[in-house]
């Protein structure tokens, strides 16, 4: 594969960008694999990635029944960030934005991390203290946070009324090195570099049952015929329960849809990501100039990948209270994506009751700043047996009540 | 946006006059029970990609909880019946199975 740097850049210019090639290769469905991945969005891929660079095992196939990115990797709002409370988050959402900080150099893509500083308001006397707690456990965990005034809010991002009659602003949780990243770059990325190392990523590829024999699996079926694997890794969010009950197990997890909207461009305005909790709003300027705004999720189990227009109005209705200048803007487009969450709002990586299948799910609203730690974690899972940074996040958790409560931290979708 | 028909004040209520109370007709387990039961009736829930049966709050209305049936697939609404069932009307039944042959829900359809 070429690699890409600014001389193949001028390179392709002088002869009309003829010679690029794929970024990676078609394939067809080789009889057995020693890992198939089922998913290609962000946390499959780089479960791949992270197998072949960290372990040696590229003798791998990622399925993916539609197309590499198109589930929530694809439809989120790009928010990175580590200021979790809990120390096991801390070490996996720390892990995922260290790695972040060098993706474009490690993937040979520039997947656009933009370390710009986010910050999460606090509107109500609760959320100055639960924020000012989760202050002082990241400095213990070694995680860049600091609890800043109002005035310091104000100068950060200007385009905000910090005195708004319902819900002033009464400080903030800043992360100056949190930020944003192209969603669709981080799937292409990863993808370019599996496909690189020789593994196969089999698209409109849907699995459709999980073969056992013995408590032990044996392969998948899937719309392009069966094909055999010693371990099998499923990633597939919104669709976990429907994958596990294809193997014979069952998840604490239910799917419910996350929706997201962007307004027209606009001139450069806000410079910093800012996530507003009790409104449920949360908005960030993209590059090419949209306001990328997310709310809440709906209350009830939903895989229809849409939104609803109350969402969109209660979360406008809200943010336009403290961003008075978005009140003139047209919105351009809304999306649903379909997210899997958790009673205690932390992931699942874990071995399951199936010998040689591993599954990572419950990233719900919050996953996609967790996609390289994420891989880490469940390649070294797959390829070892345990996994230092997958530990506590294991399924075993809520038989033995030891949950990683993140439901003060993730409080909105992001 | 989904509509249901309050089988109580018989109100064809919208979204936002409803909350969601997730999965109906859970069987709980207390102390005593064994670990396992114990897990599945505090976490495991059916998060089926097709008919679910549920439970709704006329929250904005008359206030009452009832039951519903309803794809998660499609959103749409096969029925909805009072909070005190115990198990799925057998007209909501059939009007699932002629449209989802084979339908199956826990051990209740
Ligand atoms: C609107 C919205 C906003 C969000 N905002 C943020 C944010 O700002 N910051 C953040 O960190 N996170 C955010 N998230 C969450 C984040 O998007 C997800 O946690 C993350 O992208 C999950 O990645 P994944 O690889 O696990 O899942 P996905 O990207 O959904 O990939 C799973 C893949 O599995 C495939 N699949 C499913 N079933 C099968 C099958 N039977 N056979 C083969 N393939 C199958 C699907 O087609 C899909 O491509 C947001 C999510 C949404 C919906
Ligand atoms: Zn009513």
């Amino acid at each position: 594969m070429k690699r890409y740097s600014a001389f193949a850049v001028a390179r392709e210019a002088l002869r009309d960008h003829t010679g690029w090639g794929r970024a990676w290769h078609k394939a067809q469905p080789k009889k057995r694999y020693d890992v198939i991945i089922v998913g290609a969005g962000g946390h499959g891929l780089a479960t791949a990635y992270y197998l072949g660079k960290n372990f040696g095992i590229t003798n791998v196939a990622i399925l993916e029944k539609g197309w590499l990115g198109g589930g929530n990797t694809g439809r989120n709002t790009t928010i990175i960030r580590s200021n979790y409370l809990q120390d096991p988050s801390a070490a996996i959402y720390e892990k995922a934005r260290g790695l972040y900080e060098t993706l474009s150099q490690d993937l040979n893509y520039n997947v656009m991390f933009s370390p710009r500083g986010v910050m999460m308001l606090a509107q109500t006397e609760h959320e100055v203290r639960g924020y000012q707690r989760t202050a002082h456990a990241n400095s213990l965990q070694g995680v860049e946070t600091e609890f800043i005034s109002p005035k310091q809010v104000k100068e950060l991002c200007p385009i905000m009324n910090i005195d708004g009659p319902r819900y002033p602003v009464l400080g903030a949780l800043w992360q100056p090195r949190g930020g944003t990243a192209r969603h669709d770059a981080v799937a292409w990325g990863y993808a370019r570099k599996c496909s690189e190392m020789g593994m196969d990523i089999l698209q409109k590829c849907e699995v459709t049952g999980v073969r056992t024999e013995g408590g032990k699996v044996q392969g998948v079926e899937t719309t392009l015929g069966p094909i055999d694997c010693d371990k099998l890794g499923l990633v597939v969010a919104g669709h976990s329960s429907v994958l596990a009950e294809q193997a014979g197990f069952r998840l604490p997890i239910e799917s419910l849809a996350l929706q997201a909207l962007v307004s027209e461009p606009i001139k450069p305005c806000m410079d910093v990501v800012v996530m507003a909790n009790t409104v449920h709003g949360y908005m960030s300027q993209s590059d090419k100039g949209e306001m990328v705004i997310g709310g809440g999720t709906d209350g009830f189990n939903n895989y229809t990948q849409r939104g609803s227009f109350h969402h969109i109005e209660e979360t406008v209705r809200a943010l336009i209270e403290t961003f008075p200048m978005l009140s003139r803007l047209k919105m351009l487009r809304q999306w649903g994506g379909i997210v899997d969450m958790t009673g205690d709002r932390s992931p699942i990586i874990s071995s399951t009751p199936v010998g040689g299948i591993f599954i990572n799910c419950g990233w719900g609203t919050g996953g996609f700043k967790a996609i390289p730690g994420s891989g880490w974690a469940m390649a070294e899972l797959m390829a070892k047996g345990h996994s230092p940074l997958a530990e506590d996040f294991g399924l075993n958790r809520f038989v033995e009540g030891r949950f990683i409560d993140e439901s003060v931290a993730a409080g909105v979708a992001h | 946006m989904l509509i249901f028909e309050c089988p109580y004040c018989g109100v064809m209520a919208e979204e936002t006059e409803l909350t969601a109370g997730g999965e109906a007709h859970v069987k709980r387990f207390g102390p005593g029970s064994s670990d396992e039961d114990f897990e599945t009736y505090l976490f495991h829930r059916e998060n089926p990609k097709g008919v679910h049966f549920e439970r709704w709050r006329h929250a904005n209305g008359c206030g009452k909880w009832f039951l519903a049936a309803r794809c998660t697939n499609t959103l749409e609404v096969f029925g909805t019946y009072p909070a005190q069932t115990t198990r799925p009307p057998e007209p909501i039944l059939e009007a699932i199975r002629a449209k989802r042959p084979g339908f199956q829900w826990r051990d209740l359809a």
